[in-house]
């Protein structure tokens, strides 16, 4: 259940720039299920945000499938799409100086019809989602007076906000310090701990490490190899995903990596 | 209400209101001169004040507005041709004019969108000055073609912006079409906030933001369009008046909107009756606004009070 891509085929349409069809994944197949993190590694290009929009929606694959608790993605109207799946960008264009409280209540949407607006419950929603992430303190503040890290936890508590059963967030940690790094990783088990599925791109392979149940080594467009993460984070496999010698280090029960 | 008793009858300045009962040239006056015009008035700016902050919203762009991307002059141009090589009923004006605001909007979009200089906002305000600065001098071929008795001073009046030639059927003619316009964006004004999102995200939040956007644009296209066919060319509310919505209740468009439509009905309204009675011969309302406007807007500029993003 959750979500499952199968033989996924997809790309871009011939811009003006390229000619033909610009293929970036051929033939993809991975399965997150409720309660489970799952972590796409690859390097730059590779396609791993191409993938998180096909399981999005907002890329139809040319061949393959992607179901939503064993419904074909294709046949889910807006809304209940809006309710399943949500996206946590690694940023997003903000043009108005909204508050943060009314900006994660955009992530109600889904619950709304199209003349309705948030009510005092989707408020008190939108409230457990800051606080979820750590920013209850921000409410009133607005939304571009943040820093690129306040930003992406704001993105996250628009995500939660949406209550959806699968989480997709494209390279959460990217703009985080260490304290919020962690903070995160905690907050990503607990929404595992919930029943939800977990995807998410990375680019670091002790932040996969930390959290993944499954990671799945995205190459080329192919996945390389995808297990728990003890099986799949091994010098050999990410020597040949990046393309450079990889070397492997424990310390209790963490994992690091050095290039 | 109190509009209605400001003008130059039977002196300059106030009225007093038991006149209107007294003299049948003051009723007549009160009832099928100012009232129409009033009521276009009102339209008119909470028309224009909340175009633009739809426009604003469907592009994520805060200084959209119907006269910095075409669809004004496209108007006026699509009106001057109509104008000049037909002399067509109101409704065909009305049409011809919002087919060529369209196509503004339209021309101003597509080369935004292809061309490579800076951010978003800055590419669609350069494209729709380039594009309406086409069809300015569209405008001015016609003008110059024109019969300088007859159909110059229409365009003319089309070009300043003024309401002097409101009358209760004119009025009836582009109602409707603007009411229509404006319920159906007050009915969606929560929702506005989502298709200012970058598409991916509004998708992603359960919206299909193509056929929406859409929706809203014909809507806003279309009360710009039939209004300027009533009223000219009225600059600079469609910009104004949303910054200044904004800066009373929030960017939140469930609020930001109605206030938006209520301040654009005060701006018109205001300046429509400073229009007309502060000299003699009426100065035309474009002028008025545009100058009330662009200090106001640059009055905020100053202040720091206009947040431009990219």
């Amino acid at each position: 259940m959750s979500l499952e891509l199968r033989g996924v085929v997809a790309g871009y349409a011939a811009s003006r720039d390229s000619e033909g069809r610009h293929e970036v994944l051929h033939g993809v197949d991975f399965h997150a299920r409720p309660g489970t993190v799952t972590a796409i590694l690859g390097p730059n290009g590779v396609g791993k945000t191409t993938l998180l929009n096909v399981a999005l929606g907002w890329i139809t694959p040319w061949s393959g499938t992607v179901s939503v608790d064993g419904r074909d993605l294709r046949t889910l109207s807006g809304v209940e799409r809006g309710q399943l799946l949500s996206l946590v960008p690694q940023t997003d264009h903000v043009a108005f100086e909204y508050s943060i409280l009314e900006y994660v209540l955009l992530g109600r949407a889904p619950y709304l019809g199209p003349l309705q607006s948030p009510t005092a419950k989707d408020r008190e929603i939108a409230r457990g989602a800051l606080e979820q992430a750590g920013i209850a303190g921000m409410a009133c503040r607005g939304v571009l007076e943040t820093s690129a890290g306040e930003r992406q936890l704001v993105l996250l508590a628009r995500a939660l906000a949406q209550e959806p059963r699968t989480l997709l967030l494209d390279e959460p940690s990217a703009h985080l310090d260490l304290a919020n790094k962690r903070r995160l990783v905690g907050l990503l088990q607990a929404q595992k701990e919930l029943g939800r599925a977990i995807v998410l791109t990375a680019h670091e392979p002790e932040f996969a490490a930390a959290l993944a149940t499954t990671v799945v080594l995205l190459s080329e467009g192919t996945v390389l190899a995808s297990g728990p993460p003890q099986h799949v984070l091994t010098e050999a496999l990410l020597s040949r995903l990046y393309g450079i010698p990889v070397s492997v280090h424990r310390s209790g029960d963490r994992a690091l990596f050095a290039w | 209400m109190a509009a209605t008793l400001v003008g130059r009858y039977p002196h300059p300045g106030v009225m007093n209101p038991t006149l209107v009962f007294r003299d049948a040239l003051a009723l007549r006056l009160v009832v099928d001169l100012r009232l129409p015009r009033i009521l276009a008035a009102v339209l008119l700016g909470a028309g224009l004040g909340v175009a633009g902050i739809v426009l604003q919203m469907l592009f994520g762009n805060p200084l959209v507005e119907p006269g910095l991307i075409g669809v004004s002059q496209g108007s006026a141009f699509g009106a001057a041709i109509a104008l000049v090589v037909f002399a067509p009923p109101l409704w065909v004006v009305q049409w011809v004019s919002a087919l060529a605001g369209g196509i503004g909007l339209l021309v101003s979009y597509r080369i935004a969108r292809r061309f490579r200089f800076g951010g978003w906002i800055l590419r669609l305000v350069l494209a729709g000055i380039a594009v309406s600065a086409l069809f300015s001098a569209g405008v001015g071929i016609v003008k110059f073609v024109a019969d300088p008795l007859s159909q110059l001073p229409t365009i003319t009046f089309w070009l300043l912006g003024s309401l002097a030639a409101t009358s209760w059927t004119r009025l009836a003619q582009v109602a409707p079409v603007v009411l229509l316009a404006l319920a159906y964006a007050w009915s969606r004004r929560w929702r506005l906030n989502l298709l200012a999102l970058e598409d991916r995200v509004s998708f992603s939040l359960g919206a299909t933001p193509g056929r929406e956007r859409l929706a809203l644009l014909v809507a806003a296209t279309a009360a710009t369009a039939s209004l300027v066919s009533i009223s000219g060319i009225v600059g600079w509310v469609g910009l104004l008046v949303p910054h200044a919505a904004r800066r009373l209740v929030g960017a939140n468009t469930a609020h930001a909107l109605p206030v938006s439509a209520l301040l654009g009905a005060i701006f018109v309204l205001a300046s429509d009756t400073v229009s007309r009675t502060i000299v003699v011969g009426e100065i035309p309302l474009g002028i008025v606004t545009s100058l009330l406007g662009a200090g106001g807007f640059i009055v905020l500029l100053l202040r720091n009070q206009v947040r431009v993003v990219r």
